[in-house]
């Protein structure tokens, strides 16, 4: 059941993020360049998300379980540590160099460049390297 | 400002929350960079949902033109760089993406979309740093390579 949710939402996010600009790189930077040629197009991005999760979320997390499932898999960390700042700050210095996120960098593999899966996989192996050498103690 | 898009940009948004929504209905947080992270060692033993929202980011985004969309917009090298150093940067990044999402325990999905609208105080922290260490980065960037 869970497999077909999470297809669909799949397809849903990645044509999201083809429709907003945040699959090109210079769109992002352009964001990011607040004191130069600064394009805000993808504060729009983000306002529109939140505006509907907001409202979903707050009334989905009412309910004891999910509508479709048994249970909610939700984060469980609730300070605010070195790791989250730490990491924040490294995916914040990535993000502008590439000017890719997770996101648009799995869904730009439809558009098969060989720049993208450079991208990809220096991004898995970041992710095996951060496992490895900075296992978080709760997981 | 002659890019500004600011309606096909909201549109996207707003479909990024639909999209949250139908993962939160089904008990789960559309983090991109937790749900790649559960598929690499040590990973978790439900795969079969992870790979298949992956595959699915891969469906929707090549549906955008398959509809008639143009996707000539993707500037994939905005600071202008030779291609040798083009890649040395999406080596860099992409590096740094996976490290910090993965220490920082989320992306502009997870911490941004997703941990925003169930006003977590982590997620918003994350989310302020992470766009602040972008904007000086790109000011760094900009001034070193006079783009």
């Amino acid at each position: 059941m869970f497999n077909v949710i999470s297809t669909i939402a799949g397809i849903v996010f990645g044509f999201g993020l083809a429709l907003s600009g945040m699959l090109s790189p210079g769109k992002v930077v352009g964001f990011l360049d607040i004191t130069g040629n600064w394009d805000p197009s993808l504060a729009f991005v983000m306002g529109g998300g939140v505006a509907v999760t907001v409202v979903t979320f707050h009334f989905l997390l009412k309910r004891p379980h999910p509508l479709f499932g048994d249970r909610f898999h939700l984060p469980t960390a609730s300070d605010i540590d070195r790791r989250l700042i730490v990491g924040a700050a490294l995916f914040g210095v990535g993000w502008a160099i590439g000017g890719l996120c997770p996101g648009p960098a799995i869904s730009s593999i439809a558009y098969a460049s060989p720049k993208i899966a450079v991208f990809v996989v220096a991004m898995v192996a970041g992710i095996l390297i951060a496992k490895k050498a900075f296992p978080a103690s709760n997981s | 400002m002659e890019n500004f898009t600011p309606y096909l940009s909201l549109a996207g948004g707003l479909i990024l929350g639909v999209s949250a929504t139908i993962m939160l209905a089904g008990g789960r947080i559309a983090g991109v960079s937790g749900i790649i992270g559960g598929l690499i060692p040590p990973s978790v033993p439900e795969k079969k949902w992870r790979l298949l929202f992956l595959l699915g980011l891969i469906g929707g985004a090549a549906l955008f033109p398959l509809m008639g969309s143009d996707i000539a917009y993707i500037n994939i090298n905005p600071y202008g760089l030779t291609d040798e150093l083009h890649y040395a940067a999406l080596i860099v990044g992409g590096l740094l993406v996976g490290l910090g999402t993965s220490i920082g325990s989320g992306c502009t999905s997870g911490h941004g979309i997703c941990g925003l609208g169930r006003l977590s105080t982590r997620a918003l922290t994350a989310t302020l740093t992470f766009m602040a260490v972008a904007v000086v980065t790109v000011f760094v960037i900009r001034l070193a390579t006079g783009a």
